[in-house]
Order: structure tokens, then C-alpha cells, then sequence
């Protein structure tokens, strides 16, 4: 066995060598540009990113020309099923077997996890657009990470501070019970505290519950002026229809932490009606963001999520990055990314910070009422615009990796 | 607020009333696994797809056909129970010889399919179906807030459950149906129609599940994967209760709804885990079941 | 009446020891064609179906929970790889420990009951399981334990090498296939298929039927932590997708493909399911998967019951 395995790392280093010689070449390697698009296609967040993120991408790629320093750009995308050890599995073969520069979509925070750590391993380029934790850029930082569209901090931030400061102090949080839930629970726990509110009580729910009935029994026993939802898609439209059903509406406010636009339009507009929340992007904001909106439900069917809209902006702004560079070596590239700013209709007032965090204006938005609407794609009103400073937390020192 | 002992009864009536409610989602299925275990012996795994397939019929009628609910009450558990009889003819007919395990995979495939079309056709994300009108509002309890269609499901089920032990139990319907089941042959042999009897029955059962899938599509988000999860708390209540009887199937689902319910209230994190502990501890104790025949 | 009772249970006879030698070949040459990653995540679902075809295809019992003890190895080496630092075999050697542990505490109930009732306790004590680990502290919940260190091999052989884990994988998985082997063929062996076969006489001979279930089941769980262990290392993650209701599915989907009761059949199930897998996620048909994974389930039970191995043997034993 010992014997045996000098040979094979022999030749796996003849391999390494030759590939790397390879690399070393042209300004891009293998000639061309290659971006992944890693995504849940099939399941329960496959509306806020999904196929259409795949659409933005690929949008963007023509856009930007269909080829940068000359070299062609190529989309492929796999589905990561939600599940850790699919997504990891296939950016690590994208990276070691297919030549792929980068890899976008990116969607729920356990996949994005597991696929980051490979792609830092091999010195590739994180474009996430849609998953929500903060460890992205602190506790999980990477010097190849860039989180564009939102996350926790900003959403919790965004939505409780001006449901607190209105007056509403008294908060009860039902929170899906696991890791995203505890820590979007933690972020907004914060908030309420530090602008003087205070919590009265909570209740953990299971990923997935089917009844709510009994979580909002105890959210309305418990007094609460606001009852937040910590928790994301099917389980947010679930809690929100039985608390509407029970006749929470009517002696608390409800306040989803992080919604969705296609779960937003999943929701009966009698009964969401009112609700605020903080989106990183809303299509019918500006001229600007309708344009673009349009192209993208041309295609697509459906109008964008935020995850969508981010998902073209970082890709262009990732391949101007490579143009600027001249070349689509990683470390060359994210530098660039870092020192140009990103400015469409997406990215407004934007800096990516030198820890990969895209801060940008964030939307605090009130789902419109029944009466209020034109269609079906009219969900929202924005109320405000939340400066990118306000909503997202600052940078923590050991996260600059562009230190002078 | 009335306390007792240092607990808050208001929220205890609360919980158990909650779990009643779930209780009747719980009965209802199980009710209908277990007509069809009684008659041919085998676990329909496509149970909770069929209970999905009810609420996404009950959306589809009122979005693409302007049935309501009511008349969607009716309808679709026979076109539910339709589907069953199909599947029961083309599927599981073939292999009624083979071990049983083979129809409980071959029901597993069936449920897969099942989700995997709906996801396919109406995303993950749940579709909305409104609460009707005749239902709507509540009535005030010195407790709680009743709302009026939670009421409903717990009649309604009451009512469909209990008719349905009546028909078993007390009719000669019934009885063809228990000795058909005791003794095929000889029902045969006295000129009962034993295999269109048995489609009839898997139709029922599965109508049962439809039924149940109409009556959730107002109060639960009607998504691809609702049945799946259910399904397996189905599975421990029907070992729990053990499949002897059709009023065991009954009582242990509404039993375990309370069970939950309560769980809720003095529990919280052990409510998605205190069915399967009551499975273990009835498994330790009594093996069959609680209302179980076999040895 | 066992599940398995059509497959001929002698293998041995189209399975002579050239055969097994062009497929050893066969293997120390794989991963300098194919991806070795890929190669790896056969050859620990090989050793996953493998386990779960000993109680099913020689004991007759459908588990359909077998997933919480590939997800209990899973979590047990990753925790303690992260944590503690030990070296990989003795991670792996814990991982399989603790899911043959939480085998016994599971098979002990579940012997209780058979057939359906069987099939169902085990559903309903593995859901239970998932929930558990969803909220326990040391699992990372959704999250799962991500960036597990592969290590050095016995202190010395650095893991992080691909080929090097490969032949560290393939060293694993000829270990449990033989142990299964030795333990069909061996008198014990031969018990589980009386049972099997006739559970009322095997009782009336005065075998304990329970307690050789019960082994049976503990050898198969620790087996299937064995597999779930190695998965760690080599995707250097333990999610919850190891443990959820879909994987205990997916072992039976594999070993049904493959051929219920053979020995090569678990192996050839789960390279049939992995690669179509693999090929779905990556293309336009990735929306079908839940649906096509039904469907051969489907066609699978009404078709072609004795699996590709079965039905390999078949031809040649009408053939030759």
C-alpha cells in the first residue's frame, strides 16, 4: 500500500504540475471564462433563485458581449437539491475536473457554507446572491467571498428598527428552529433591545410545520405588540394565514424578517396587506429597475426576486472586473471587484467592502392592500430607503483582506 | 387569566383544543390507511401524496373551474378516490400476489412521482386557498378565539369518521367487507364480487385522504411536500393505535392530537418528537398496538 | 414469505474469484480515468446498500430508516475530527461504533414488530432521530458540520490527496463488503435465511428469532455508519440530508435496482443511482429527478423485481 501510494502521488503530482502549467499560459485560463450556477432548482426556494438566476446570469453574460478579453464566457448551472453535500460535491468537480472561474447563485446558507469552503480551498470566486447568513463576510469570511443582494443583519435592522421605534415595544418572536432561524431571531433580538424595546417571549417552531395554530395561541397570550416571523419561505406565508386566521392581525402587528417577493405574492393580499418588510431590490422602484424587470419576466415568466436582480449585477460587475484586470485570475480579480464601484440599477450607492460585502441601499417596503393593487406583480409600496450603512453591520478588522 | 396549579388554563384549553384540531387531520388518515391495510394488507405510501393531491385539486377546481369549496367537498374526493382506483387496478393489482413490501415501495414510488409533478408544475413555494366565506370569522371562547372553519374541520371529521365505523362495523355492507377480508374465497364462492369490492375499498380510502386534503387546503398552505412529512406521523399513530380496528385508527389520532397539543403547552421543543416517543413506549409495552389483534 | 425469496441465494457460483479479481483490477485503475471524488461517493453508497441488503436481502426486514445510522457515523467522525484532532481511522472506527450503538437501541424495538409494521417502525424511529439531530447543539443543525479535516492516516498519509483517499475508501468498503460476505455465508448466516425463509419453523427449532434479528441488525447499522463515516471524510461535510427519510429511500431505491439479496447487487444499484444522480444535477432534466427516481421505483417493483444482478444471473443460469 505504501509503495503503491508513492506511485500514485508521483503521478498526481505530474498531473497537478501540468494542469498548473497549463493555468499559466494565456491571461484566461483555458481560454475561456466559465461560471457555475449553483442553485436549488426543484425545492422550496427554488422561486427565489432557481432557474431564474440561471436566466439573470446568462443575461448578463449577454449583456456584457458574450465574451471578455476575447475569450468566450460560459454559463453551466447544476441543482443543489438544498442539500450540503450535493452542492459542495459539485463545485468541488466544476473546480478540479471542469475548469469553472466562479460560481453564482448560491442560495440556502448550509449549501453556501459547504460549497464556499471548497472554493476558497481552490482559490475560486464566490458570487452568492441569495443566501442569508452573515458568516459569509464575518465569522466565515474568505478572501474569495462576495455577498451581494442582502443578509440577516441587513434585513432585521431594516424592518425592526422603525417598527420599534414607532412605538411597538413589546416583541414575540416565533423562530424556525434551526440554524438560520436562531441567528435571524439573535440579529433582531438586538435591534429591538438596543432602541429600547424588549422581548416578552418566543417559541421555537420546527422546519416545515404545518400548523402554526398553536405558536400563535401563544403569541397572543403572550401580549405582544409585534409578533415576528423568523423564519423563510413556506413557513412565513404558513404562520402569517393561521395568525390572520386566529385574529392575531388585529391586536399585533405582524413583521416578516426576511420575504420574499414570490412568497410575498403567495400570501392573500387581505390578510399580508399592511405587513412590512426590507428587500434588497424591488422591480417596480424606478425606470431603471422596470426596465430591467420587464427583460427579465420576458424571459423568465415571473418577475424578479431580489436574488435574481443581484445575481446580474454581480455578474457583470465580476466580469468588468476581469476586463479591468486583464486577466481572470482570482486574486487579481476580486481586487479589482473591491477598488471599481458598482453602480446599475441594482447597486445604488454601493461599495463592495474589502471584506466581499456589497453594501447598498436596501428597500423598507409595506405589502399593499387588496384595493391597491394594478395586478398580480403589484405587491409592494416602498415606504423607505434604508442608506447600505444603516442596514448592513460594520466590517470586523480580521475580515479586511484588502489591508494597506 | 384563570390559573390553576401555577398553569395558565386558558392557554392549556388552547393547545388542547389546537390539537384536536390535528387530532381530526391525524384520524382521518390514518382512518383511511387503515380500511385499505384491513383489505389488502398493504401500506398505501401514496396516502400523504393523495392527501397533497385533495388540496391541490380543491386549488385547481376553484382557480381553473370556479368550483367552490363546497361543491370541491364532494368532487373531489371521488376524483381523488378515482385516481386510487386506478392506481389500484393498473398498479398494484399486478403484484397483489407478491410480499407485501412490494406495494409498500411501489406506493413509495407513487408518492415520489406524485411531489415530483407538483413541484414541477407549481413550485415549492404553496399556493393560497381562501377560507369560505360561509366559514369565516370565529366565535369568542372564554379562552380563546375559535375560528369558525377550525370548528368545521373537527365536525366534519367527526361526522365522516364516525360514519364511516358505523358503515364497517354496523351495516351488511360492512360485514361483506370484513369477511371478505377474513376469507376471499369464500365470499367468492357465495357470489360477492371480492376484487371489485377491493378497488371499491382502496377508492374509499384513498377518497378519505382527498377528503382530508380539501378540508386542509384553507388552514395549511397547499405545497407539493404537505403530505410527506404528515404521512410519517400517520405511520407511528398507526402503530401506536395498532391496525385491528377501524375505531382504534379513530381514537388514536384524535388521542395523539392531544397528546401533541399538550406537549405544546408544557414542551414546546420535544412537540415535533412526543408521537414517535409514545410509539416507543407503546412498542416496549404493548407491541401490537393499543387497540391491536394480532399477537 | 421474505422479499427476496426469488433471488437465488447462490452466489458463489456466477461469482468466482476471477470475476472478483477483474473487478479489484478494475477498481485500482478507476481513478486514473474517472473522477475520484465521484468514485468515492459510489463506492460509500455501495457499502450503505450493501449493509441495508444483509438485513434486507438475508434477513428479510425492510428498514426504512436506515439513514439515521449513515448520518449518526456521519456526525460522529465529523464532530470529532473537527473537534479533537484525532486521526482519521479512529474517527471512522467512533462514527461506526456510535451508529452500531444507536443500532442496537433501534433494532432492539424495531425486531419487535416484522413485515409492514417493521418497515414502519423503523420510518417513524428514524424521523425521530432527524428531529433530533435538526436541533442538537453539536450538529450544526441545517447548517451540518461543514469543513471536516481529512487528516493524516495513521498519523503519517495526508488524506487531502484525492488518490490517496481513494485507496483509503476502497480499503474500507473491500473490508465491510467482506465482513458481509463472511457473515452470509457463516452458520449465523445461515439462520437469518431460515428465518427468513420460514420464521414459524425457525422458532420451533429453538432459535431465538429476536436475537438474530437483532445482530443482524446491529451489524448491518454499524456497517451503515461505516459508510456514512467514510462519506464524511471524503466530502469533509455531515449534513442532514444523511439522515432524512429521502436517504433511507434512496438505499432501498439503490439495492432494489441492483438485485435484493445478491452480494454484487447493492454495488451495482447504488453506481446506477449515483451516476444518473450525478447526471441529472447537472443538466436541463434536474427538475425530474424526484419524479424519475419514482419512476424506477415503480418500474422497478412491477418489471423488474430481481434487480440488474438478478436478472444477469437469470439469463445466464437459462443460457449457459
Amino acid at each position: 500500500m505504501k509503495a503503491m501510494n508513492k506511485t500514485l502521488l508521483a503521478v498526481a503530482v505530474a498531473a497537478t504540475t501540468a494542469l498548473g502549467g497549463l493555468a499559466q499560459a494565456g491571461a484566461v485560463s483555458d481560454d475561456k471564462v466559465k461560471i457555475g450556477v449553483l442553485a436549488d432548482m426543484g425545492g422550496v426556494y427554488a422561486d427565489i433563485c432557481g432557474s431564474g438566476c440561471v436566466t439573470a446570469i446568462e443575461m448578463a453574460v449577454e449583456d456584457f458581449g458574450g465574451t471578455v478579453l476575447g475569450m468566450p464566457i460560459e454559463v453551466i448551472s447544476a441543482d443543489d437539491q438544498l442539500k450540503p453535500d450535493v452542492g459542495s460535491a459539485k463545485v468541488r468537480q466544476w473546480v478540479e475536473n471542469e475548469q469553472v472561474d466562479a460560481v453564482g447563485g448560491l442560495v440556502s446558507s448550509a449549501v453556501v457554507g459547504a460549497a464556499t469552503k471548497v472554493l476558497t480551498d481552490n482559490k475560486k470566486i464566490a458570487l452568492i446572491s441569495t443566501a442569508a447568513s452573515n458568516a459569509f463576510t464575518t465569522s466565515a469570511c474568505s478572501p474569495y467571498n462576495v455577498h451581494w443582494t442582502y443578509n440577516v443583519a441587513a434585513m432585521a435592522n431594516g424592518t425592526v428598527k422603525p417598527i420599534v421605534q414607532s412605538g411597538k415595544k413589546k416583541w414575540f418572536f416565533i423562530t424556525a428552529d434551526y440554524a438560520f432561524g436562531h441567528a435571524l431571531e439573535g440579529v433582531a433580538t438586538q435591534v429591538v433591545e438596543e432602541n429600547g424595546g424588549e422581548v416578552v417571549g418566543g417559541v421555537r417552531a420546527p422546519l416545515g410545520t404545518t400548523d402554526f395554530s398553536s405558536y400563535v395561541l401563544q403569541a397572543q397570550s403572550s401580549g405582544a405588540d409585534v409578533v415576528a416571523l423568523a423564519n423563510a419561505g413556506g413557513d412565513t406565508v404558513n404562520a402569517l394565514k393561521t395568525a390572520a386566521e386566529f385574529g392575531l392581525t388585529q391586536t399585533a402587528d405582524v413583521a416578516g424578517l426576511l420575504v420574499f417577493t414570490p412568497n410575498a405574492q403567495a400570501m392573500d393580499p387581505a390578510t399580508a396587506g399592511g405587513m412590512t418588510l426590507t428587500t434588497g431590490f424591488y422591480w417596480d422602484y424606478d425606470d431603471a429597475t422596470r426596465a430591467w424587470s420587464k427583460r427579465f419576466k420576458e424571459r423568465h415568466g415571473a418577475i424578479p426576486a431580489m436574488g435574481h436582480a443581484g445575481a446580474y449585477s454581480m455578474t457583470m460587475h465580476y466580469l468588468k472586473a476581469i476586463e479591468a484586470a486583464g486577466t481572470d485570475e482570482s486574486d487579481a480579480v476580486m481586487s479589482k471587484m473591491k477598488e471599481m464601484k458598482p453602480d446599475d440599477f441594482f447597486a445604488r450607492n454601493a461599495t463592495l467592502r474589502a471584506d466581499g460585502r456589497l453594501v447598498h441601499d436596501m428597500y423598507y417596503v409595506q405589502i399593499k392592500k387588496p384595493d391597491e393593487r394594478r395586478d398580480a406583480d403589484d405587491i409592494f409600496k416602498v415606504v423607505d430607503v434604508i442608506p447600505g450603512d444603516k442596514a448592513y453591520a460594520p466590517m470586523l478588522p480580521e475580515c479586511n483582506f484588502v489591508k494597506s | 387569566m384563570a390559573t390553576f396549579l401555577g398553569i395558565n388554563l386558558f392557554g392549556l384549553f388552547g393547545q388542547l383544543l389546537v390539537g384536536l384540531i390535528n387530532g381530526s387531520f391525524y384520524a382521518l388518515l390514518s382512518l383511511g390507511l387503515a380500511i385499505i391495510f384491513g383489505l389488502l394488507k398493504i401500506i398505501n405510501f401514496a396516502q400523504g401524496a393523495m392527501y397533497m393531491l385533495g388540496a391541490f385539486a380543491a386549488w385547481m377546481a376553484l382557480n381553473y373551474f370556479g368550483i367552490d369549496y363546497w361543491l370541491a367537498l364532494v368532487l373531489v374526493p371521488l376524483a381523488v378516490g378515482a385516481m386510487g382506483i386506478l392506481m389500484e387496478r393498473v398498479l398494484i393489482r399486478p403484484i397483489a400476489k407478491e410480499d407485501h413490501l412490494y406495494s409498500l415501495l411501489l406506493t413509495f414510488g407513487v408518492a415520489l412521482m406524485l411531489q415530483g409533478v407538483f413541484t414541477h408544475v407549481f413550485g415549492s413555494s404553496g399556493m393560497a386557498y381562501a377560507i369560505p366565506e360561509a366559514l369565516q370569522g370565529g366565535i369568542k371562547l372564554p379562552f380563546m378565539y375559535l375560528p369558525a372553519y377550525r370548528a368545521w374541520i373537527v365536525v366534519a371529521s367527526i361526522v365522516v369518521c364516525g360514519a364511516t365505523w358505523w358503515m364497517i362495523e354496523k351495516t351488511r355492507l360492512g360485514a361483506y367487507l370484513r369477511a371478505g377480508t377474513e376469507n376471499a374465497q369464500l365470499m367468492q364462492a357465495f357470489g360477492i364480487n371480492v376484487p371489485l369490492m377491493v378497488t371499491l375499498t382502496f377508492g374509499f380510502g384513498v377518497a378519505l385522504a382527498g377528503f382530508a386534503g380539501v378540508m386542509a387546503a384553507p388552514v395549511y398552505s397547499v405545497s407539493p411536500d404537505m403530505g410527506s412529512n404528515l404521512l410519517i406521523i400517520v405511520f407511528a399513530i398507526v402503530v401506536i393505535g395498532g391496525m385491528g380496528s377501524i375505531g382504534g385508527a379513530i381514537l388514536t389520532g384524535l388521542g395523539m392530537g392531544i397528546v401533541e397539543g399538550l406537549t405544546k403547552y408544557f414542551y414546546p421543543e420535544a412537540s415535533s418528537t412526543v408521537i414517535f416517543l409514545v410509539m416507543v413506549i407503546v412498542l416496549l409495552l404493548k407491541p401490537a398496538g393499543l387497540f391491536g389483534k394480532e399477537a | 414469505m421474505g422479499i427476496a425469496e426469488e433471488s437465488s441465494m447462490k452466489t458463489t457460483r456466477f461469482t468466482p474469484s476471477k470475476l472478483n479479481l477483474v473487478l479489484l483490477l478494475l477498481a485500482l485503475v478507476a481513478p486514473f480515468v474517472l473522477y475520484p471524488v465521484f468514485l468515492m461517493k459510489v463506492l460509500c453508497f455501495a457499502l450503505f446498500a450493501c449493509a441495508f441488503n444483509l438485513l434486507l436481502g438475508f434477513a428479510g426486514l425492510l428498514s426504512f430508516g436506515h439513514a439515521v445510522f449513515l448520518g449518526t457515523g456521519g456526525y460522529v467522525t465529523g464532530y470529532l475530527m473537527i473537534n479533537t484532532g484525532i486521526t482519521p481511522e479512529l474517527g471512522i472506527l467512533a462514527g461506526t461504533l456510535a451508529a452500531g450503538l444507536v443500532g442496537a437501541l433501534y433494532g432492539k424495538l424495531a425486531v419487535r414488530r416484522e413485515g409492514i409494521y417493521f418497515a414502519m417502525v423503523t420510518l417513524a424511529l428514524a424521523q425521530l432521530a432527524f428531529f433530533f439531530y435538526l436541533q442538537a447543539p453539536f450538529t450544526g443543525g441545517e447548517d451540518g458540520l461543514q469543513g471536516v479535516p481529512r487528516g493524516h492516516l495513521f498519523g503519517f498519509i495526508d488524506l487531502a490527496n484525492n488518490l490517496q483517499m481513494y485507496f483509503f475508501v476502497l480499503a474500507i468498503f473491500l473490508f465491510g463488503f467482506w465482513l458481509i460476505q463472511r457473515t452470509v455465508h457463516s452458520p449465523f448466516g445461515q439462520v437469518l435465511k431460515a428465518i427468513r425463509e420460514n420464521e414459524p419453523r425457525a422458532i420451533s427449532l429453538g432459535y431465538n428469532v429476536n436475537d438474530y434479528k437483532w445482530v443482524a441488525f446491529i451489524i448491518s447499522a454499524g456497517l451503515a455508519g461505516l459508510a456514512g463515516s467514510t462519506k464524511t471524510l471524503v466530502f469533509q461535510l455531515a449534513s442532514l440530508t444523511d439522515v432524512h427519510w429521502h436517504m433511507s429511500g434512496e438505499v432501498v431505491l439503490m439495492t432494489l435496482v441492483g438485485g435484493m439479496g445478491t452480494l454484487f447487487g447493492p454495488l451495482v444499484g447504488a453506481a446506477a443511482i449515483v451516476t444518473i444522480q450525478n447526471y441529472l444535477s447537472g443538466g436541463e432534466l434536474g427538475n425530474y429527478i424526484h419524479i424519475i427516481m419514482g419512476a424506477i421505483f415503480v418500474v422497478c417493483v412491477l418489471a423488474f423485481r430481481n434487480g440488474i444482478v438478478g436478472q444477469f444471473r437469470k439469463v445466464l443460469k437459462q443460457n449457459f
